[in-house]
C-alpha cells in the first residue's frame, strides 16, 4: 500500500503480522497490550486465520507452539506479567526449533505493576527461559519500525526456526503516528518439517526431550552456530551524530527517540553527543559500541529500567572509555531534561573543549 | 504361509522401556492399530505430554509433537486449527491431564475443540518414580503419601473425566480399563469411536484409560489387575459418560463394520 496511515502501534503491530501472513493468534488480556488481541479479535477471522481468546498465557503461548508445530505462522502478544508466565514454552520453543513471532508490551515489574518499562530487557536477551539459548530480540524506536520489524520478524523466525521477540513498550503501542504498511505476503513455501500429517514421507517428530547428553551437546552447539550466523546477517542498530561525539549516548525503544532529541538540543549549544541504537538486542552490536565508545570521552547509557542494556554497554566497551548510567523506574520515564542535564555532569567532570 | 497378524504399520519397532505389567503398552498398541485399520495413519498427529505416555514418540509410526508438561490440550488447539482436516489426540497422564494441566484441559472441552483426548489414569506419577496423583485413591501408598492418602492432607481424587463431560462442547466421554481380555477388546472399540467422533466434527472426544501401574503401585502385574477392580473402578468407574445421541447409532454402527 502507498497510502500513509494515521494509527495507534498496537493495530500497527496486529496489522504487520496479518501482512505478514500470521494466520494464527491467540492471547490473554492485558494492559497495555490487550488491543493487540482486540485488533486480531475483529480482523483475523476475514483473512481465514484462528483467533482465540486463550484462558492464560501459558496456555497462549502453547496454542501458538502447537500452530507453529503443525506449520502456520503463529503470534502472541502479553506484556510483561503474562511474558514470564511464558517461560518455561519459550525453551520449548527453542528446544523444537519452532518459529513464532512474541509481542512483549513491556510494562515493568516485578509483581504486578505498570507504566513505561525497559525492564525486561535482561529477560529476554538473556535467555528468557531454563537453559542454554536466546531469542533473537528486535527492539522498534517507531511505530513505522515496529510495523517493519513485525512484518519481518515471521520471515525470521522461518528461516533460522526460532522465537523472535518485539520487544516493544507502552509509549511505542499506545502512540499515533503515520505508517506505510508494506505489501500482503502470499505464496509463503511450506516447510518440510512441521507435524502435519506424514503423507508421503517420514514422520516429522517435534521433539522437546532428549537425555542424550553426548547429542543434546551437540545441538547446542548447533544452536550457538545459529546464533553467531544470526549476528553476523541479522545485525542491526542506528548510528546517529556519533562519528565525533564526546558523550555517547546509548539507548534503544522510545527512550532512543527521547535521547535523540538530546542529540539535537546538545549539539545546538556546542556539546558533542551523539547516539548508538541497537535495534537487534539479542544479537547486540557489541563491536559498533564498542568502536564508538573508543573514540568518545565517557558513554552514558539512559534506559528505563536499573541498568540492564547497561551490562552489556560495558562489556562492549571493554574498558576503552568510563561508562556511566542513567535510568528511572517503577513506570517513569527517562525525560529529556534528565538526559541533558546528565549529559552537562559528565561533560564538567572530564572537561571539555566545548566553546 | 499366509500371514494372519502382524505390527501395524503405525508401529515403529523401536522396543520400548515400559514396565512389566504397564497398561501404556496396551493403550499405544490399540492406538496403533485403530489408526491403521481407519487408514488414517498419514493423517495423524500425536500431541504427547510429559511423563510414561512420553514413550508414544518412539512407537507412533505418524507425525507427533512432544510438548511441556500439561500443556497438550492448547498445543493440540493450535495444531489441530492449523491443519483441520487432520487426525489430531493428545496422550497424557495424570499429572498431565488432571493436576498441571487442568487448565487447557478444561477450556479446551468449553471451547469444543474437535480433537481426540486419551487420558491415561494409572493414578500415581510413574515416570518420576511413584509419586501422589489426583487420581490416587484414598489410602494409596505413594512416595510423596508414604502413609497413605488421607483427604486432609492430600485432597479427595479429583473426578476430572466427570466434570468435562458436563461441558457442552465436550462430545463424547468414555472410561476403560485393561484388567481383563474382555476389558481390552471393549477399550479398543470405544479408542474407534472417539476418533470416528472427531471426524464427524462434533467436539471434544475424552477417553479415560484406568491403566496399571506395578512400578508406581508397588504391586505385581496380578495384584495391580485386582487392584484396578477393587479400589479404582467402585471410584471412577468404566463406561460412556457421555455419548453424542443424534450420532450415536451411526458411529457405533461405522466401528462395527470396521471392526470385522
Amino acid at each position: 500500500m502507498e497510502k500513509k496511515v494515521f494509527i495507534e502501534g498496537h493495530d500497527a503491530i496486529a496489522e504487520a503480522a496479518l501482512l505478514a501472513g500470521c494466520r494464527f493468534f491467540t492471547g490473554y488480556p492485558i494492559t497495555p497490550a490487550s488491543e493487540v488481541l482486540e485488533y486480531m479479535a475483529s480482523h483475523m477471522l476475514d483473512h481465514g486465520g484462528t483467533y482465540i481468546q486463550a484462558e492464560s498465557e501459558l496456555s497462549a503461548i502453547n496454542m501458538i507452539f502447537g500452530a507453529a508445530a503443525a506449520g502456520e505462522r503463529a503470534m502472541t502478544a502479553s506484556s510483561s506479567p503474562g511474558i514470564a508466565l511464558m517461560a518455561e514454552t519459550f525453551g520449548a520453543l527453542v528446544a523444537a526449533q519452532l518459529p513464532a513471532v512474541i509481542v512483549n508490551v513491556c510494562r515493568g515489574g516485578p509483581g504486578n505493576t505498570g507504566g513505561y518499562s525497559q525492564s525486561d530487557y535482561f529477560f529476554h536477551t538473556k535467555g528468557g527461559g531454563h537453559g542454554d539459548f536466546h531469542h533473537l530480540v528486535l527492539g522498534p524506536g517507531s511505530l513505522q519500525e515496529a510495523v517493519d520489524l513485525t512484518y519481518e520478524a515471521f520471515d525470521l523466525a522461518d528461516e533460522y526456526r526460532v522465537p523472535v521477540v518485539i520487544l516493544a513498550d507502552h509509549f511505542l503501542a499506545h502512540s499515533m503516528e503515520s505508517i506505510k504498511y508494506p505489501v500482503p505476503k502470499t505464496a509463503l513455501a511450506p516447510n518440510d518439517w512441521a507435524a502435519n500429517g506424514a503423507k508421503g514421507r517420514s514422520p516429522n517428530r517435534i521433539m522437546i526431550s532428549l537425555w542424550n547428553h553426548d547429542e543434546v551437546e551437540r545441538m547446542t552447539i548447533e544452536r550457538y552456530q545459529k546464533y553467531a550466523q544470526i549476528a553476523e546477517k541479522e545485525m542491526r542498530y542506528e548510528a546517529y551524530r556519533a562519528e565525533d561525539c564526546e558523550v555517547l549516548l546509548v539507548a534503544y525503544g522510545f527512550v532512543a527517540r527521547i535521547a535523540k532529541s538530546v542529540v539535537d538540543s546538545a549539539r545546538e549549544v556546542g556539546m558533542k553527543v551523539g547516539l548508538i541504537r541497537p535495534i537487534t538486542l539479542y544479537p547486540f552490536p557489541y563491536q559498533v559500541v564498542g568502536e564508538a565508545a573508543a573514540k568518545s570521552k565517557a558513554v552514558l547509557v539512559v534506559e528505563a529500567n536499573t541498568g540492564q542494556m547497561l551490562e552489556d554497554v560495558r562489556l562492549a566497551v571493554e574498558g576503552r572509555a568510563p561508562v556511566h548510567f542513567f535510568g528511572r523506574y517503577g513506570g517513569n520515564s527517562p525525560s529529556q531534561k534528565e538526559i541533558f542535564n546528565e549529559i552537562g555532569k559528565l561533560l564538567d567532570m572530564g572537561g571539555s573543549n566545548k566553546k | 504361509m499366509k500371514k494372519v497378524f502382524q505390527k501395524p504399520e503405525s508401529m515403529t519397532d523401536v522396543l520400548t522401556t515400559l514396565c512389566a505389567g504397564c497398561g501404556h503398552g496396551v493403550t499405544l498398541r490399540l492406538i496403533a492399530e485403530v489408526i491403521q485399520e481407519m487408514g488414517l495413519r498419514e493423517e495423524a498427529t500425536a500431541v504427547i505430554g510429559v511423563g510414561c505416555s512420553t514413550y508414544g514418540l518412539k512407537v507412533f509410526n505418524f507425525d507427533s509433537v512432544m510438548c511441556a508438561h500439561g500443556r497438550a490440550p492448547a498445543v493440540a488447539t493450535g495444531v489441530k486449527h492449523s491443519v483441520p482436516d487432520k487426525l489430531v489426540f493428545t496422550l497424557q497422564g495424570d499429572g498431565d491431564f488432571a493436576a498441571i494441566g487442568t487448565a487447557e484441559a478444561m477450556h479446551a472441552a468449553a471451547r469444543g475443540e474437535k480433537f481426540t483426548v486419551f487420558f491415561l489414569n494409572n493414578g500415581n506419577y510413574a515416570n518420576t518414580g511413584g509419586h501422589i496423583a489426583p487420581t490416587s485413591v484414598v489410602g494409596q501408598v505413594t512416595k510423596s503419601s508414604p502413609t497413605g492418602r488421607d483427604p486432609q492432607i492430600h485432597g479427595y481424587p479429583l473426578r476430572i473425566t466427570e466434570m468435562l463431560a458436563l461441558q457442552e462442547g465436550v462430545a463424547f466421554v468414555a472410561r476403560v480399563s485393561y484388567h481383563n481380555v474382555a476389558s481390552i477388546k471393549k477399550a479398543k472399540r470405544i479408542f474407534g469411536e472417539a476418533f470416528e467422533v472427531q471426524r464427524a466434527g462434533l467436539g471434544l472426544s475424552l477417553v479415560e484409560v484406568v491403566s496399571s501401574c506395578p512400578s508406581g503401585w508397588m504391586l505385581d502385574p496380578l495384584e495391580s489387575m485386582e487392584w484396578i477392580e477393587e479400589r479404582i473402578l467402585p471410584i471412577f468407574p468404566e463406561g460412556y459418560l457421555k455419548r453424542p445421541v443424534a450420532e450415536e447409532k451411526q458411529t457405533t454402527r461405522q466401528n462395527k463394520e470396521r471392526m470385522r
